[in-house]
């Protein structure tokens, strides 16, 4: 077993590991801002995308919300569902797609059973990927909000009223 | 449930106004001749009160839904226009809705769509820019507030009824109620689930679901479909992403005489109807009956589903009034 699907499957830890990160670029942002966002991109998102590549599986798409669905990268998803999991999930729980692989979604929903604070995220709808991303810093995007921002029609769901009462539904 | 009417699509008055709806596929001609498409829904005529056309299914290359559905909806007859989030991005996606609504269409059933890999071209580019959340909401923006996804507004909104497809009988169960109501926030007005064969299951989803007052927000139909025999059901159940067929059924279907087969396969769909409309919160049927159109008025027949109420004339989405934004 690799480090990184040893770490998958222990997504408390990991989910402690991004609040830490999080609160540290945070705690940065006023530096970053100073020597340039666009700069601090091109230094960190290398570095990123190995150790999210490692970790993950990540594919770069520049707005990460692995805390949303499990510690679960969803754009390993061959299908790159933003809100999984699809119906074609094989009887065993692997990928439609490819046998060999459990489906995404299917870990991602178990992991998201074990995780305290980001878990009942998995209940939210994920708005449409911001193909410009691709390849750039989620955690820079997370700094200047980029990541955040949604086509000017789309009109927010984040939380859902029936789910929110019920949990996660577990 | 009763509720504001979207689009007043046959389909939409018929759920609306409390019958059990039945829906069933049609299959999409290999051909560019209209009359294949007239012939097949001549085939189901009167059975059902809408059709399904097809996108693309199982990744499998046929005359394109937004054509099939302009047809049926030529004949008089309402179609319900299927879009895969596999073949087409956002922009595509877009224009074809407006397309076909201009064309008469006013139902559409969101999908993600089966994988490239399934199909007869696996060499194909997936696309999967939207998954089928993300369609539904568009179209709902597109319906709700008359505009596209990127703001620019719309001169006449499309009238639409809103589907989207759920499969209760893929993993993870737990998540499958949840990922329903996620799509019903997310726009869907009605429900057409996958092939049902396991109703212990889907007892147990239509609780979860009746237990989040879903089925008081959309309508959900159960999938039903004939098998031919059992080595055709064994062949849909290796070959079809996200179908189970319990070894009960295929047994079943293996143990009838022979050129009885079909005739059994053709019963055990009338009975899952029928168990089907016993669950709470089970709106209608969707009938697949790959290349066994013929046998759909039978099996609506056998279900006690004939005839199929009249519902007034369906207005056309294009004459009506733009609806005004937010």
């Amino acid at each position: 077993m690799s480090i990184g699907s040893w770490l998958r499957d222990h997504p408390q830890m990991l989910e402690r590991a991004y609040g830490s990160t999080k609160t540290l670029f945070q705690k940065l942002d006023p530096v970053i801002k100073r020597i340039g966002y666009e700069r601090v991109d091109r230094w960190i998102s290398g570095p990123e995308d190995w150790s999210k590549q490692k970790i993950f599986n990540c594919k770069m798409c520049g707005q990460c919300v692995l805390h949303s669905t499990g510690m679960t990268c969803s754009m390993s998803c061959p299908k790159n569902l933003r809100n999984g999991a699809c119906g074609g999930v094989r009887e065993n729980g692997a990928c439609e797609v490819k046998p060999e692989m459990r489906c995404v979604w299917v870990e991602a929903f178990e992991r998201s059973e074990q995780m305290g604070t980001w878990g009942h995220e998995i209940t939210h709808i994920q708005p449409p990927v911001n193909r410009q991303l691709e390849g750039t810093s989620a955690w820079v995007n997370m700094l200047t909000g980029v990541d955040k921002e949604v086509p000017k029609g789309w009109v927010g769901i984040n939380t859902i009223p029936v789910l929110e009462k019920n949990g996660s539904g577990s | 449930m009763t509720g504001e009417m979207k689009a007043g699509t046959n389909l939409e008055r018929v759920l609306r106004a409390g019958h059990f709806a039945v829906t069933a596929e049609l299959g999409p001609p290999d051909s560019s001749n209209p009359q294949d498409v007239i012939h097949e829904i001549g085939v189901m005529e009167g059975a059902v009160d809408a059709y399904n056309a097809t996108d693309a299914s199982g990744a499998h290359c046929h005359m394109s839904s937004v054509a099939v559905s302009a047809l049926t909806a030529q004949q008089g007859l309402d179609p319900i226009l299927q879009i895969s989030c596999r073949d087409k991005n956002r922009i595509a996606i877009q224009g074809d809705v407006l397309g076909a609504a201009a064309l008469g269409v006013g139902n559409v059933l969101c999908l993600t769509g089966d994988d490239v890999t399934a199909g007869d071209q696996p060499e194909a580019k997936r696309v999967f820019d939207f998954d089928c959340m993300h369609l539904l909401r568009t179209l709902r923006i597109m319906r709700d507030k008359s505009m596209f996804l990127s703001g620019r507004p719309l001169t006449t909104a499309p009238k639409l009824f809103l589907g989207a497809a759920s499969n209760p009988f893929a993993m993870p169960f737990d998540f499958r109620p949840i990922r329903m109501a996620k799509k019903i926030e997310a726009g869907a007005d009605f429900i057409q689930t996958q092939y049902c064969f396991d109703i212990p299951r889907f007892k147990e989803f239509m609780k979860r679901a009746v237990d989040m007052g879903l089925h008081e927000k959309a309508f959900i139909m159960v999938g039903v479909g004939p098998m031919k025999g059992g080595r055709s059901a064994e062949f849909i159940r290796k070959n079809v992403p996200g179908v189970r067929i319990p070894d009960a059924i295929i047994d079943r279907l293996n143990g009838a005489p022979k050129g009885k087969k079909a005739e059994e396969g053709k019963k055990i769909c009338i009975e899952l109807i029928q168990q089907a409309m016993e669950i709470e919160g089970v709106s209608g049927a969707h009938i697949m009956a790959y290349k066994l159109e013929h046998q759909v008025p039978d099996i609506v027949k056998g279900a006690g589903l004939w005839p199929r109420p009249q519902m007034a004339a369906v207005e056309s989405p294009v004459l009506t009034e733009p609806v005004a934004g937010d």
